[in-house]
Formats: C-alpha cells, sequence, structure tokens
C-alpha cells in the first residue's frame, strides 16, 4: 500500500462513518445510506487503479454480473421477504471473505509478504468465520422463508458437536498458519467452519431470529476485517470492523429486550416449564410441523375450512344462548363477544394504540391496519403505533412494514416512550402479537419470557385481539389476557379476514 | 505490507467508532440500519479484487482466478444488492402529512 492510498483509505473509512451517523435520523438516512454507498464505489475504482487491473477483462465480469444480479435481487425482492434476503447477502459478503482467505492462504493473490505467519492466520481466520457466516446466514434465510422448520432443531450432544467443530475449525487454522499452504488444511477449515455454522443456526428458534441475524451480520463484517488484515488493506479493515461492533450492538440490544444472555439463545436448551400443560407445547410444534410441510394452497384451504367452522360454532353459540331464554346472561360467555361489540368499542374510542406483531405480517396485514387507522383517525381518534423491540423477525421489522404501507413515522413508538401512555388510552388493537405483550412475563418464574420487558397492554380498560388463536406464542407461555373477564375482546382468524370485518362494521 | 500492529489498531479504533455512532440510531431504523451495514460488510469485494488481480497479474492457474472471480461476484451481489435495498427501505419511510 502506498501512501496516497493509506490517506483515500482513511477519507473513505471516515465518509463511511458520516454516512452512518446520518442513519440516525430519517431525514437524512437515505443520503448517508448513498454516502456509504459512494465510499465503497470509490475505494472498488482506487483498489482496481492501484493494482494495475483496470482494464483486465477477467476481474470486470464477474463485477458486472454480480452487480447486476444483485441489482435485480434487490429490486424484485417483496418487503416481507426482506429478513431472508438481508440474511442471504449477509451469507454471500461472508463467503466471499472466505473466498479472499483461501485466494491468500494458498498464495495466489499476494505478492511479497514480510509476515507470512500472520497472513496466512488471518486468511485462515477469515476462511472459518467467512464459511460460517455463509452457511449460517442460508440456514437462516431457509428458516426466514419457511422452507425449512422454524423449531429449533437439536441432535444428541448438540453442544459437544458444536465444541468438537469448534476445536477442528481452530486446529486447521493454527496448523495451517504454521504449515504453509496445504490444499488439505483449507478445505478441512474450509468443511469444518461450515458445518458449525449449520449447527449454530439450526438450533435456533423463529422468534430468535432477530438475534441470530445481527450476530451473523456482525461476523460477516469481522469476517471482512480479518481479510483485510491477510490483504493487508486497511480500507478492509476499518469498514469491517464497523460493520462488526453494528451487528454486536443490534445483538446486545435484542438480548437486552427479551432478557436473555447472548449464550441462552446458543447454547441451552429451550426450558419450557410453562405452567401450561406439555402436552399442549407438543401438540402445537406439531401442528406447526405439519403446517411447515404443507404448500401456501393447502394452508389457505385449512384456513378457510376453520373459519367457516369458527363462524359456525360462533351461530350456534348464539342459538344457544338464545334458547336458554337470557337465564345465564350475566354469568358466562362474556369475554367472547362478537366483533360487533369490538368495533362499538373502536367507535367509540378517542385515543387508540395499534400493537402490531409477527403475526401481522405473516397475514400481510399492514395495509389493511394502515385502512383501520385511518378510518378511526377520521372518527377523530388518536391512533398511535407501539412497537416492542423484538416484535418480528428482524430488529426493526415493524417500522419497515408499517413504512411500507404509508404510516408516518411519527406515529409509531417505541415501548419505553409509549408504556405508560396503555393505561389511559381508550382502546388497544392487538394484531398478530402475544409474547410481547404477555403479562406472564413480569410474574411467570422460570418461564422463558420471565423478566422480559413487555407492553402493558393488560393496563388498558379495552383490548381488542385479533390473533390467529389463543395458543401460546413463540415462548409456550399462555396469556392470562385472553381469559380476562372484562374488556377484552377477540377476534380470531386471518388479521387480514379479521380486520376487514371489524373495518366493515366501523 | 502493513505491520499487523497497525491493521490491529485501526481494526480497534474502527470497531470503538462504530460502535459510539451507531448507539445513536433509533429502533425505528433497526432493519435499515441492519441491511445497510449488511451491504458495506460487502467492501470485502475490495480485498477479493485485489487478491484476484495480483493473481490475474502473477498468471495463476484457472483455478486460482475461478476461486477469486466467485470471490468478486459474491461480494458485488452483496455491495449493489445491500445497498439498493436500502435505498427502497428508507425511501418508504414518510412522516406525516401536513393536510389539515
Amino acid at each position: 500500500m502506498t501512501v496516497a492510498q493509506i490517506i483515500i483509505s482513511a477519507v473513505l473509512a471516515l465518509l463511511v462513518l458520516c454516512g452512518i451517523a446520518m442513519m440516525s435520523k430519517v431525514k437524512t438516512a437515505a443520503w448517508g445510506n448513498i454516502l456509504s454507498a459512494f465510499a465503497i464505489l470509490a475505494a472498488v475504482i482506487m483498489t482496481m487503479w492501484f493494482v494495475g487491473i483496470i482494464n483486465l477483462f477477467s476481474v470486470w465480469t464477474p463485477l458486472i454480473i454480480g452487480s447486476l444480479g444483485g441489482g435485480v435481487i434487490a429490486y424484485k425482492a417483496k418487503m416481507i421477504e426482506m429478513p431472508q434476503v438481508v440474511a442471504c447477502f449477509n451469507g454471500l459478503g461472508g463467503g466471499a471473505s472466505a473466498l479472499v482467505g483461501v485466494m491468500i492462504y494458498m498464495g495466489w493473490g499476494i505478492q511479497e509478504n514480510a509476515y507470512p505467519v500472520f497472513t496466512r492466520l488471518t486468511a485462515l481466520i477469515a476462511i472459518v468465520i467467512g464459511t460460517l457466516t455463509l452457511v449460517g446466514s442460508i440456514v437462516a434465510a431457509l428458516k426466514l422463508d419457511r422452507r425449512i422448520t422454524q423449531l429449533p432443531v437439536e441432535l444428541k450432544y448438540h453442544n459437544l458437536l458444536t465444541l468438537l467443530l469448534l476445536i477442528l475449525s481452530v486446529s486447521s487454522v493454527i496448523f495451517g498458519s504454521i504449515y504453509g499452504a496445504n490444499t488439505l488444511l483449507c478445505l478441512s477449515a474450509v468443511l469444518f467452519s461450515g458445518v458449525l455454522g449449520w449447527a449454530f443456526a439450526i438450533r435456533v428458534g423463529g422468534a430468535d431470529m432477530p438475534i441470530t441475524i445481527s450476530l451473523l451480520n456482525s461476523l460477516s463484517g469481522v469476517a471482512g476485517a480479518i481479510a483485510g488484515m491477510a490483504t493487508s488493506d486497511i480500507l478492509l479493515v476499518a469498514v469491517g470492523g464497523i460493520v462488526g461492533a453494528s451487528g454486536l450492538l443490534l445483538t446486545q440490544i435484542m438480548c437486552r429486550a427479551m432478557n436473555r444472555s447472548l449464550s441462552n439463545i446458543l447454547f441451552k436448551k429451550k426450558n419450557l416449564k410453562s405452567p401450561t400443560s406439555t402436552s399442549k407445547v407438543a401438540k402445537t410444534e406439531t401442528l406447526e410441523e405439519l403446517f411447515s410441510n404443507l404448500s401456501d394452497m393447502e394452508i389457505q384451504q385449512l384456513l378457510d375450512a376453520i373459519n367457516s367452522l369458527t363462524a359456525e360454532i360462533g351461530e350456534l353459540r348464539k342459538e344457544m344462548a338464545q334458547l336458554k331464554g337470557g337465564v345465564n346472561v350475566s354469568s358466562g360467555l362474556q369475554e367472547e363477544k362478537t366483533e360487533a361489540t369490538a368495533s362499538d368499542v373502536l367507535r367509540k374510542a378517542k385515543d387508540v394504540i395499534i400493537v402490531p406483531g409477527y403475526g401481522m405480517a405473516l397475514a400481510q396485514a399492514q395495509h389493511i391496519v394502515k385502512q383501520l387507522a385511518d378510518r378511526l383517525t377520521q372518527n377523530g381518534a388518536h391512533v398511535r403505533f407501539a412497537i416492542h423491540p423484538v416484535a418480528g423477525r428482524m430488529p426493526g421489522h415493524m417500522n419497515v412494514l408499517l413504512a411500507e404501507a404509508d404510516i408516518p413515522y411519527d406515529d409509531l413508538y417505541e415501548m419505553d416512550a409509549i408504556n405508560d401512555d396503555f393505561k389511559q388510552c381508550d382502546a388497544v388493537v392487538v394484531i398478530g402479537a402475544n409474547d410481547v405483550l404477555n403479562p406472564a412475563a413480569r410474574n411467570a418464574e422460570g418461564t422463558p419470557i420471565y423478566g422480559m420487558p413487555v407492553l402493558n397492554v393488560d393496563e388498558a380498560k379495552q383490548v381488542i385481539v385479533c390473533n390467529y388463536d389463543l395458543k401460546p406464542g413463540y415462548a409456550g407461555v399462555e396469556n392470562p389476557l385472553y381469559s380476562r373477564k372484562q374488556g377484552v375482546y377477540l377476534c380470531l382468524g386471518d388479521a387480514k379476514e379479521t380486520l376487514m370485518e371489524l373495518l366493515k362494521a366501523l | 505490507m502493513i505491520h499487523p500492529l497497525i491493521l490491529l489498531g485501526v481494526f480497534v479504533v474502527s470497531t470503538l467508532a462504530g460502535y459510539f455512532i451507531i448507539r445513536r440510531v433509533p429502533s425505528l431504523l433497526h432493519t435499515p440500519l441492519m441491511s445497510g451495514m449488511n451491504a458495506l460488510s460487502g467492501v470485502t469485494i475490495v480485498g477479493a479484487l485485489t487478491a484476484t488481480g495480483i493473481a490475474a497479474l502473477l498468471g495463476e492457474g484457472k483455478v486460482a482466478m475461478l476461486i477469486g472471480s466467485i470471490g468478486v461476484g459474491l461480494a458485488a451481489i452483496n455491495v449493489v444488492g445491500g445497498f439498493a435495498i436500502t435505498h427502497r427501505m428508507l425511501r418508504m419511510f414518510k412522516q406525516k402529512k401536513q393536510k389539515q
């Protein structure tokens, strides 16, 4: 690296930092992103210039093909697929760093070298972390895309296996850096770290995905930084370090929001010591597994069948109540109110808080949520959205979906900013959220969600729950809110349909 | 070649700088932030270009060129796709219109 190159690298790294700093405000964020992109473009041109390959056809070809491919994927991806697309891109970055490591370790892409052991060591670490990121991200993306089960998969002796793979990967790195270029050691580093990435990602369940993705994001940055040490490239080291830090920070924020430690998520068995019977939990799991094997069409048909059945049961109940002739009107059945009463509540409400969750994303109901919010605003209500930090499948997932539906971001409130307002508001509408508002988190000791900060939905006088069903959420803990006798209105079924009905009734 | 200790120093300093700057990003923007960071992690394209370029100039074999080209291609997908998708996301964030 020449002095000029080092100076330009430093300037570009500063530009990247400025770009990130601009991402802390919505108004400047888009420009911050463009600034970072510009800095990377400049870095690419600078590198090609200084290496002397600016007119080398064989390097331009993959560069152009890759850029076009990335552009097309980014253009075509639906917002709902964002978590898996981000995970996928992330994996590719890790894979690229691993390949750089392979080039350097095998001595293919490097000229003179004053520090051969350091170079080999960093190249091999880049291979290990890069491959781990690649495989881990692909597994995470497949889980998010529901192509493989979202449930944690645990092998026998999973921890032992992970430890063994880690030891094998580390020994490949150590032997490789001592002995010099060796195809066998290179392949073993790739193989062991690849299986390690699989073992690490396959045991993480759907709701812990925000943490896994953040961690993989951090790892891809670290892999880049270490590849930068191997190629002796200051810019790569600096930017990789920044990315690594950001991923780590997000991981930390997500862990805090769930009140779980990172090691608990990665290495501990999920303990389901919930007050519910274990058979119920087991049943929901097999059901979920069943669902994951069905095609979308089949699921839709099943959903339709279930919905029509629910409707029939509701009518039968009404008939029964009429037959009983109002003898028991005051005693039972009060929580099973019909949608008409839910819409009554909404019609009168002047201060409404909407709580979205992953269910809203699954049902793709964000646009109808927007219509509901508009209708309520027309009725003179003040509508706000309460967003739990881990709602959804990646950090900030709900914000992006609601932004897609044109909901202005000043109506979106973080948990701490809105949690005290639940007591005073007239109505809360819960859409496909469960664990993030489960009051059991405050007192159900020994359950996975115990101690997790939750939205104080239970403090509200009137709560309308538009969830798919009343089954415990991902954490497997029964939500006592559902059995509350007063002020809870349940609209069960696909959020898109139940919201549509609510909307019609308003 | 740059001294290994300098490289490690750059890594530590940039990590700390990144940590303190990113801490100010509100959770509202966490998805675009993550996606943007993800695009930035494709900066490894610089390393891939360097390695592949040198391999080409030194006349290394076909395996080396193939691996290098795949590396450049993957990193290019990561960088271009990552920035484009972040831009798409950020464009969706709108402030309340003052219609009244």
